[in-house]
């Protein structure tokens, strides 16, 4: 009797509750799959922890803004707590965004918290991404996941620019007419697409309040589709890890999902917010009080767009005016080609994983990164687009840097223009040297050992350093990357006498190939004969 | 009566009467003009051209020529006025230290009453625009929003949105106007000098140029409030992406790398 009571007892309340949802949801399959999920460690592995977090907050933020801004360019005469634009007219929008700032509780401290976050967003993302191109963590399976977090990015450009253009003020409003001129350099389309965009003539009535629904409701939608869809395909692919003991391109070593990186994970997230609210709360970002509202007819000097813009800026500050008539028809050059170079630049980066598979003709699946130092062609191509970046990035800046520096404006543009060709190179050049210079380093250390600092007198009086052998653990990760040969086009005449044709494109990617995997464009790592040969050696100092 | 009338006709009288007004036109004279005064001011005047003339051959002749007529090394200073003095003087970008692109701002080396005396010479030299009165460059009263859209119309282009300076072409530029005297803002405005242009009474009347000072003092003086925090310069997205960057992803990936370094681990035997 006491035994049956005991068996019809009821179950915890949680784990009612629990096995109601399963009934409903199967959720127990579902985390009997995800749960012990192993990830694996590694401080770079949170890059993209810190642009997800911010996304989050971004989100967060901005659903408060959006209870008191008004999208609307209606004209109003302002009369609210900020003195130095008392009668001042202005849009709705800029009046609204000067009430979110001086008249909401808590208004300007999360503005600036979304702002904030919005440039660390973007920032994350830009880290992230160069984490993963770095280490070849965009090698099949992950191509389209690559994409995805190219997208991403591109869209939190977009998504940022609409965001801060809604305000209305005089800065953002010139950074829209910037954007306006771009679009009416597009041959034949641009005037189209402007007067579509804009519902007339620039600047309209109606750009704040699209630009509000594109960048609240369109963008925002996709980047969370595309977010999902990437973070299920990082479950999917399971986490890339690096070389090491016990690593292999078939296992994942690291810590289970839950409790450990739900626990690491979750404390990240308050770290990232309590870092960026701290942030808000110290420092002021886009103080639009002091920019005052849009007029067509006023500009101010330093009128530069948020740092993920700056790309855009530099290319059209640093180009040369040019523009040619015919039959009565303009094509302003000099900003129709920035604007082609901006796409160019960007897709250049989206492509490469699928131009590095085609010309390396790998086709398996990686689970392994790769040190950049092992992929001393890649790692230099990387470098010189960060560079190519950069540099452009000086140029959008030219008028900080002219002032700052006590330089001329002219000659930073002149430095950009002669850069925008040379830097990349020099950049590719430098890399790939010092990749390789770091590969004979690794083999070094593996063949004789590190250096202990420990100086030896021998006794007939010469002096050694002692060179102490590695461990087999570090052994195996300095020697665990695999080295590639270059693709050959085969001999190109058969037994028979009979020449094969060869197309361009064949030569080309074997030449290439040569560029990544040739005799002197990776140091051969050191063979376990050779090791041998060397250790076994005695008194070989 | 009679008898004044009767002689009325007088050889005498018309010099009489002549005599008489003479004698009323002269005492009217000597009692309400500021004689003794404007003698003594056109002495001090004088004095104040004559030493000024010594201070100028000393100090700016070299480059704007003994009678300031100008030469290849400087501009004629005929008809600067004294505000134009008073400006470059007064914020010690003349004497100019040597040619360049632009002449900066530096310490001053002369006091304010060799500066007036300075002033007093070249403008003697031809009229031009003269230093302000205290009255005249007051914040008082001054309509601070309407200065700030009259900043934004006029000034913004080459000094930042609250005046914080910018670049212009080869090495030239807008310098910062925090903490510039309202005087010397006043007198840049009505002189126009280096790259700036000018704003005369009859473009800028002297009420605008009051509500612009008073719009400076409230944006970007010591005084002035910072709502949101560290301003950051007043530079606007490039310090603020910096800002970003260096502060706000440089301590999250350190906090990264902390978090990484913390894990679970295997208990060792």
């Amino acid at each position: 009797m006491s035994t049956a009571t005991d068996t019809q007892r009821k179950a915890p309340a949680g784990e009612r509750v629990a096995d109601w949802a399963d009934g409903r949801l199967g959720i127990y399959s579902l985390a009997k799959a995800n749960m012990r999920k192993i990830f694996p460690d590694h401080w770079s592995f949170m890059l993209g922890e810190i642009a997800l977090y911010s996304f989050i907050i971004i989100i967060l933020t901005g659903v408060y803004l959006t209870l008191f801004f008004h999208p609307s360019m209606n004209e109003v005469v302002y009369h609210g707590s900020y003195e130095p634009m008392q009668g001042i007219k202005m849009s709705e929008a800029y009046a609204s965004t000067l009430d979110i700032s001086f008249d909401v509780r808590g208004g300007l401290l999360v503005r600036q918290i979304h702002h904030w976050a919005a440039l660390i967003f973007l920032a994350g993302m830009f880290v992230h991404m160069m984490r993963v191109f770095f280490t070849g963590a965009f090698r099949k399976p992950r191509e389209i996941n690559w994409l995805f977090g190219f997208l991403l990015f591109v869209l939190g450009m977009f998504t940022g620019f609409t965001g801060y253009s809604l305000p209305d003020d005089l800065l953002s409003g010139t950074g829209v007419r910037f954007t306006q001129g771009a679009i009416l350099s597009m041959p034949i389309v641009g005037t189209y697409i402007s007067m579509f965009l804009f519902g007339g003539e620039f600047p309209g009535h109606d750009f704040v309040a699209r630009f509000y629904s594109i960048h609240i409701l369109l963008l925002p939608g996709i980047m969370l589709g595309l977010l999902v869809a990437h973070l299920i395909l990082v479950f999917y692919h399971k986490h890339t890890q690096f070389a090491g003991p016990g690593r292999t391109n078939k296992n994942v070593v690291g810590m289970p999902l839950l409790p450990v990186y739900m626990a690491k994970a979750g404390g990240f997230f308050f770290l990232v917010f309590g870092i960026i609210a701290v942030i808000a709360a110290i420092a002021s970002i886009n103080p639009i009080w002091a920019i005052g509202p849009y007029r067509p007819d006023q500009v101010s000097t330093g009128a530069q767009p948020d740092w993920y813009m700056g790309f855009a800026e530099g290319l059209i500050r640093v180009m040369p005016g040019w523009e040619i008539n015919l039959w009565g028809h303009t094509l302003v050059l000099g900003v129709f080609i920035p604007l082609m170079a901006f796409g160019l630049v960007l897709a250049i980066i989206a492509v490469y994983p699928f131009v590095e598979s085609w010309i390396t003709g790998d086709k398996r699946e990686h689970h392994i990164l790769d040190r950049p130092r092992n992929a001393p062609t890649r790692t230099a191509f990387g470098v010189a687009w960060i560079t190519e970046y950069v540099i452009v990035f000086i140029g959008g800046g030219n008028d900080l840097w002219a002032t700052h520096f006590h330089l001329s404006l002219n000659a930073i543009s002149w430095f950009v223009r002669i850069f925008i060709f040379v830097g990349p190179v020099l950049a590719f050049i430098a890399t790939r040297r010092i990749c390789l210079g770091l590969q004979r380093r690794d083999k070094e250390k593996v063949l004789h050992g590190r250096e202990s600092g420990i100086i030896k007198r021998l006794p007939h009086g010469e002096f050694v350093e002692i060179h102490e052998p590695l461990g087999p653990e570090q052994l195996h990760t300095l020697t665990a990357h695999e080295q590639y040969k270059p693709v050959e086009i085969g001999p190109t005449v058969d037994e028979n006498g009979v020449e094969r044709k060869v197309s361009a494109l064949q030569k080309l990617r074997a030449r290439l190939s040569k560029g990544y995997y040739g005799e002197d464009n990776q140091i051969a790592k050191p063979t376990v004969e050779e090791y041998k040969e060397i250790t076994s050696g005695h008194g070989h100092h | 009566m009679k008898k004044l009338s009767a002689r009325r006709r007088h050889p005498l009288a018309a010099v009489v009467v002549l005599l008489l007004a003479l004698a009323a036109t002269g005492g009217l004279y000597a009692a309400f003009a500021p004689a003794s005064k404007a003698q003594a001011d056109e002495t001090a005047q004088s004095l104040a051209i004559e030493e000024g003339k010594k201070l100028y051959s000393v100090g700016c002749a070299s480059c704007h020529g003994t009678g300031g007529q100008g030469t290849t090394d400087g501009p004629s200073l005929v008809g600067v006025g004294s505000a134009a003095v008073d400006f470059q003087v007064g914020t010690g970008r003349m004497p100019a230290q040597q040619p360049g692109a632009q002449v900066p701002k530096k310490k001053v080396i002369y006091n304010q009453a060799q500066i007036d005396q300075l002033a007093a010479y070249v403008a003697s030299l031809g009229a031009g625009p003269i230093v302000p009165t205290k009255n005249q460059v007051s914040p008082d009263g001054a309509d601070i929003a309407k200065g700030g859209d009259l900043f934004r119309t006029n000034c913004a282009q080459c000094h930042n949105f609250t005046g914080e300076g910018g670049a212009l072409t080869n090495g030239k530029y807008a310098p910062s106007l925090e903490g510039v005297d309202p005087k010397h803002i006043y007198e840049a405005m009505q002189t126009g000098p280096q790259s700036m242009p000018s704003f005369p009474d009859t473009t800028m009347p002297e009420q605008q140029k009051r509500d612009i000072i008073a719009y400076i003092q409230t944006v970007n003086s010591a005084q002035s409030e910072n709502p949101g925090g560290l301003k950051l310069g007043g530079l606007g997205p490039v310090s603020e992406g910096l800002f970003a960057w260096i502060f706000g992803l440089g301590a999250l990936i350190a906090v990264a790398i902390w978090v990484a370094a913390h894990t679970a681990k295997a208990k060792k035997s």
